[in-house]
């Protein structure tokens, strides 16, 4: 039993289905991110957590209440939308205490609770104006502000950082995590962005096409993704698939690269190699491995008990300050791998890649789900 | 809404410039000149009308045409002045202006924000208002006027212009919400506003250039309305077209045409102020929505 129960929600337009039965238990205080592309359903679902939109079938609780058929204003949520939906005519303090006064609150506890929310969110200056002479990050906090004074027991974010610039969006992500952490409050957070899913979030569950792909803490979703939909969508660079023949010998296993008639095969043996692949000895699967698990041999990770080191071209680089990606191809396939800022690595020369297959995860190439 | 200026205007020789200002200035005068005529006969005494040139300067200035007009012209039997018409008209034009963008407003509302099925063939139908020849509704009109007991009177001809008008500020009202963020709309949902506290408090306030517009449309058609005041009203209703016509029309007697301008200056008079007034805001609304400003 959770803060917030989602148990079986579907939404349909007609025979339109787009969201698929749907189960999520959030508990309190946690930041649950529901990522995915456009039109994966993730905004729909919040839309149904709102109540701005109905739920076809299945239900939705909070604090173990029914939620369904419940009007938005009267299930104690608080909503900040990816235009920040101020309302133009009212300045920055009506629009902030406008739901409380809609609530029946008093004048004298409004104006109180103002001064609290303003404070903390360092817009007490700009109460007077209307959002119209607003900077964009000055009106994410009014909205924000908006949210906070209702002191409701589950805040919605729709995609909320999306509009500002790219420094600021950076800036509010850590002031959200920030504001978490100080809070403890429940929240659920929609977003495309992947890395706005790993960095704020305490659990994430990816969506793709109305289904929940994966739910999991950030950790989980990257390093153990469920399938090849979450293993490219999280992440970026995106993983390195290549197409290896699995071979088994004795207990030791192998991924024979197959791509590129004129390339040299490459032999990876697996770390710790599970029944299951095993039992595809012989057959042909998509090897994922992460950009940074494809390094210099000085920069690769001492903790890892298996890293295979692998001599091949180096096509381009590309400095990106932190660090440098490198293409190189594997087995006739073209990969990323990420290397330390000053690896001295040159386009055209041949050097060596140690790939930590410790990080390498392994997928079915029909069903697409991860071979455990 | 940016204002042209000398840099962004296409640049042109002084000599082009003087040309465009003579050609422009010319219309001017040639749209101006019937309002002048009208003014200065306005204020001539009838003799130097009948006797000489409709265009000379009047060599006795008087202000006796617009006294006689406003107040002691003979209007059918009566020889009452366009004042009570004029007071009729106002009766008359008001209330329906007012009534007729408010419900065009909640018409735009409702169809842009609360969408129910069938909702654009509803907005359809309404649109029709805007398209059916007035002359095609005058008897259906009359009966309907019957039955509420309402013939012959102001407030069946409020009842009339404000049911016509409808059409035209739902129009209007719908497409100026229709560009409205409905994310505002759900965010007050969310505050806890109902549906007539979201249409005050948070689109009302920010339809103001739509609001002109529907305002300035609605009193120009309403107050220049001649078919309905003359179909449906009686002598203590009737508009102030209808009493200029018989002004004009009367046929016995001397015409007097410096009361007859006068007269038509009167007639003319609120809508003029109110396109000076509210003209910028007119060409401002229906600019709303097309450009991004």
């Amino acid at each position: 039993m959770g803060f917030l129960d989602i148990k079986n929600a579907t939404k349909a337009y007609g025979a339109v289905k787009v969201l698929h039965e749907v189960d999520i238990s959030v508990q309190e205080g946690e930041f649950l991110v529901l990522v995915g592309p456009s039109g994966c359903g993730k905004s729909t679902l919040l839309n149904m957590i709102a109540g701005l939109e109905d739920i076809t079938s299945g239900e939705i609780r909070i604090k173990d209440q029914t939620m369904n058929g419940v009007h938005p204003s009267k299930r104690n949520i608080a909503m900040v939308f990816q235009s920040y939906a101020l309302y133009p005519n009212m300045t920055v303090g009506q629009n902030i205490t406008f739901g409380l006064e809609m609530h029946g609150v008093p004048k004298p506890e409004r104006e109180k609770a103002l001064v609290d929310v303003a404070k903390l969110l360092q817009i007490e200056p700009l109460l007077k104006r209307k959002p119209g002479q607003l900077s964009g990050g000055q009106r994410q906090r009014v909205a924000m502000g908006r949210a906070l004074v209702r002191n409701p027991d589950v805040f919605l974010f729709d995609e909320p950082l999306s509009n500002l610039d790219a420094k600021l969006r950076v800036d509010m992500r850590t002031e959200l995590k920030k504001l978490h952490q100080k809070l403890g409050t429940t929240i659920v957070y929609v977003t495309h962005d992947q890395i706005e899913a790993m960095t704020l979030s305490t659990r994430i569950a990816v969506m793709n096409g109305g289904y929940i792909q994966q739910l999991g803490t950030p950790k989980q979703i990257y390093d153990t993704p469920a399938n090849l939909f979450v293993a490219t969508f999280m992440g970026s660079p995106s993983m390195n698939l290549l197409q290896v023949k699995v071979r088994v010998d004795g207990n030791a296993v192998y991924a024979i690269t197959s791509q590129g008639s004129d390339a040299v095969p490459l032999e990876l043996a697996f770390a710790n190699p599970s029944p299951a692949l095993m039992a595809y000895d012989g057959q042909t699967i998509t090897l994922g491995i992460r950009p940074e698990a494809i390094t210099d041999p000085d920069g690769a990770d001492r903790g890892s008990r298996h890293i295979e080191t692998v001599n091949t071209l180096v096509q381009v680089i590309e400095p990106a300050g932190s660090d440098t990606f490198v293409s190189c191809t594997l087995g006739g396939k073209e990969c990323i791998a990420r290397m330390r800022a000053d690896a001295d690595v040159q386009p055209g020369q041949k050097v060596d890649f140690a790939i930590n297959m410790e990080k390498a995860v392994s997928f079915d190439p029909k069903t697409e789900d991860r071979i455990i | 809404m940016s204002v042209a200026t000398a840099d962004s205007a296409i640049r042109t020789g002084r000599i082009t410039r003087v040309f465009l200002y003579l050609i422009l200035l010319l219309f001017a005068l040639f749209y101006l000149l019937p309002f002048g005529v009208m003014v200065i006969n306005s204020l001539k005494p009838l003799s130097e009308i009948t006797g000489g040139n409709m265009m000379a300067l009047p060599q006795v200035w008087t202000l006796e045409p617009w006294r006689n007009a406003w107040s002691e012209a003979q209007i059918g039997i009566e020889p009452t002045g366009l004042r009570p018409y004029f007071m009729n008209s106002l009766v008359m034009a008001l209330p329906a202006v007012i009534l007729s963008t408010f419900f065009g407003a909640l018409n735009g509302y409702v169809l842009t924000k609360w969408q129910f099925r069938g909702h654009t063939l509803v907005f359809g139908l309404l649109l029709f208002s805007c398209f059916i020849p007035f002359q095609m509704v005058l008897i259906p009109m009359a009966r309907i006027l019957g039955i509420f007991g309402l013939a012959g009177t102001t407030p069946g001809l409020v009842l009339v212009h404000f049911v016509y008008g409808i059409g035209f500020t739902t129009l209007y009202f719908r497409n100026y919400y229709a560009a409205f963020p409905t994310e505002l709309v759900r965010a007050a949902q969310i505050d806890g506003a109902g549906f007539f506290r979201i249409f005050w408090r948070i689109l009302l306030p920010s339809s103001g250039p739509i609001i002109a517009v529907s305002f300035i449309w609605q009193f120009t058609n309403i107050w220049n309305d001649f078919l309905f005041g003359a179909s449906f009203a009686d002598f203590d209703s009737q508009p102030m077209t209808v009493a200029l016509n018989n002004l004009v029309q009367s046929s016995t007697g001397v015409k007097e045409y410096n009361v007859h301008f006068a007269g038509a200056i009167f007639a003319a008079l609120p809508t003029l102020i109110v396109y000076i007034v509210a003209g910028r805001y007119f060409v401002r609304g229906l600019m709303a929505g097309s450009v991004k400003g």
